[in-house]
């Protein structure tokens, strides 16, 4: 479903490359943490899987398309295929919840009675049935978030990008975002979650894989958040060939931590 | 669903950018009222020359009685003299740049005067006596008339021979310079309106950036994500050429045909029939100059 094949990232007026020679395979249905500390490069992946970005060098397959390759004209039909949720919700302040739903069906040009039958549907599955008319800033945090992975999933797209969603929850609200998104998973939608939250990746045991510094050091299946994470660090300790690639002093301290 | 959808993005889009789009319209007005106002004296002047040079001729006038010009010495032209020139214009020599001839005598020279110069004191205090007689050569080629000027030069009974498109360049040398200044503001002003309509779109992009960026993340089209921004400018622009139309019709309608051909009843004016020649350019212009700005802005500053 994703597939990097030695991708590098290298941002203008940047000359430590923000991923460096990432391979990645993700099936379609998996569910993927992406960990690592800030700045590892877990955020240029995901703008990379969503075009946002094209990589310097390597390939990016998602869907079965190279999207370098896509004509700029195509790539509102790659993003109608992903849905994408972050950490701050992103909702439209002076909407209710069912419009900045449907806002998502109306602007890829869905038929109102098409919104008006999928957006109810999708507000149930994600819990928030009986609250269409409230305004985000009428809801907790918890909730905005499921309005947000309402949005992310109405069009019902084969993958779902997360930037860490849980990351302005409380622990109890985090864990019922992360059932929901299993939910979501069961539908055999791939789901890709950029996170920091230890608890949550070590509740879920699914596949981790883990980026220090750009480079993909831990790819586990059913991982925890540190599982592993030591041997990657005694790696790193023992090829500080460039200084520019060994993880930073402070991301070692939390990995450890 | 889309067109519902462009149509509540664009006016919510006007509504929050209400000061910046009431400017663009207005900024869009004045310099389209300069444009016009060039295009309108441009056909006051087209006007004048189909009407004139159909007329124009070279005026050969003859001596009156009061003449003071060195061929005049004799006092009033005399019926011998008066042939002789005829005969001249008809000579072999002539012949060739003239095309026809036509006297014109006190009479008619009175009748003309009072026509053109009705109710004002000149055409009342204006005598047959003191107008000459003339003949009105239409020439082949209008613009040879210094051929005919210098045969006669010198002639006597010929007080003056005088080529009436000299009398009417000074006012074509004024129509053509007011076109020339009223092109000039509209320039200033339309660069003034394009880079306004720029920074409103700046502005507007920038202020909807969350939902262009949700669009854009849901896979909107581009052109779904940047039309609202264009049409808007466009909207902004084709008011403001309305404005525009309707304060040139009501210039034309009040101030030309309304007051100015009954104070100087010298030629025809524009009418407002030309207002609706001129509208659909003004139009246009606007169209085209938003939607420059538009897509120039649109592509510098809203990702898509």
């Amino acid at each position: 479903m994703i597939r990097f094949e030695s991708v590098s990232k290298t941002y203008p007026r940047s000359r430590r490359p923000a991923l460096h020679r990432v391979n990645l395979d993700v099936e379609r249905g998996e569910f993927v943490f992406l960990v690592g500390a800030s700045g590892s490069g877990k955020s240029t992946l995901l703008r990379l899987v969503l075009r946002e970005d094209v990589a310097t060098r390597g390939s990016v397959h998602v869907a079965g398309r190279d999207v370098a390759r896509l004509s700029s004209w195509k790539v509102p039909h790659l993003r109608r295929q992903m849905g994408v949720v972050f950490q701050d919700f992103r909702l439209l302040p002076g909407k209710n919840v069912f419009d900045n739903v449907a806002f998502a069906l109306q602007v890829i040009g869905k038929s109102r009675h098409h919104v008006a039958q999928v957006v109810p549907e999708t507000l149930e599955l994600v819990g928030l049935a009986g609250k269409e008319r409230r305004l985000p800033h009428e809801l907790s945090g918890g909730e905005q978030q499921r309005v947000a992975i309402a949005r992310a999933f109405v069009n019902r797209p084969a993958i779902l990008l997360a930037d860490e969603p849980t990351g302005n929850l409380d622990p109890e609200t985090s864990a019922g975002i992360m059932r929901l998104l299993e939910r979501i998973n069961r539908t055999s939608t791939t789901i890709l979650m950029a996170t920091h939250d230890t608890g949550t990746v070590d509740a879920l045991r699914k596949r981790v894989v883990q980026l220090e510094g750009g480079v993909v050091v831990r790819d586990e299946a059913a991982g925890g958040y540190t599982t592993g994470a030591l041997r990657a660090v005694d790696q790193a300790d023992r090829s500080p060939a460039d200084p520019g690639w060994a993880p930073a002093r402070t991301s070692t301290a939390e990995v450890r931590r | 669903m889309r067109v519902r959808f462009l149509a509540s993005e664009i006016l919510s889009g006007l509504r929050r950018n209400t000061a910046m789009t009431v400017s663009v319209v207005l900024v869009t007005f004045v310099s389209l009222v300069f444009v016009g106002a060039g295009a309108l004296l441009q056909l006051q002047v087209d006007q004048m020359k189909d009407y004139w040079y159909d007329r124009v001729q070279v005026s050969v006038f003859l001596c009156t009685a009061d003449s003071e010009a060195p061929t005049c010495t004799s006092g009033e032209v005399t019926p011998s003299q008066r042939d002789a020139v005829l005969a001249e214009l008809r000579s072999p020599t002539l012949q060739p740049y003239v095309e026809s001839v036509q006297f014109e005598s006190k009479a008619d020279a009175y009748a003309r005067f009072q026509e053109q110069f009705a109710g004002t004191a000149i055409a009342e205090s204006a005598t047959e006596d003191q107008l000459n007689e003339s003949f009105r050569v239409k020439l082949t080629d209008p613009t040879k008339y210094d051929v005919v000027t210098q045969f006669f030069a010198g002639t006597a009974g010929v007080e003056q021979v005088q080529d009436q498109r000299r009398v009417l360049d000074p006012f074509f040398t004024v129509l053509n310079v007011a076109t020339a200044v009223a092109g000039g503001f509209a320039l200033v002003m339309i660069v003034a309106a394009a880079l306004l309509i720029a920074t409103t779109i700046r502005l507007s992009a920038f202020s909807r950036r969350r939902e262009t960026g949700i669009m854009r993340l849901v896979g909107a089209s581009k052109l779904l994500i940047q039309l609202p921004f264009l049409l808007e400018g466009v909207l902004a622009a084709v008011v403001g050429a309305a404005l525009a139309v309707g304060a040139l019709y009501a210039a034309v309608r009040f101030g030309v045909q309304g007051w100015l051909v009954e104070a100087l009843p010298l030629f025809g004016y524009v009418g407002t029939h030309q207002v609706w020649l001129v509208a659909p350019v003004l139009v246009a212009v606007a169209v085209l100059l938003a939607g420059t700005a538009s897509v120039t802005t649109l592509s510098r500053y809203l990702r898509v």
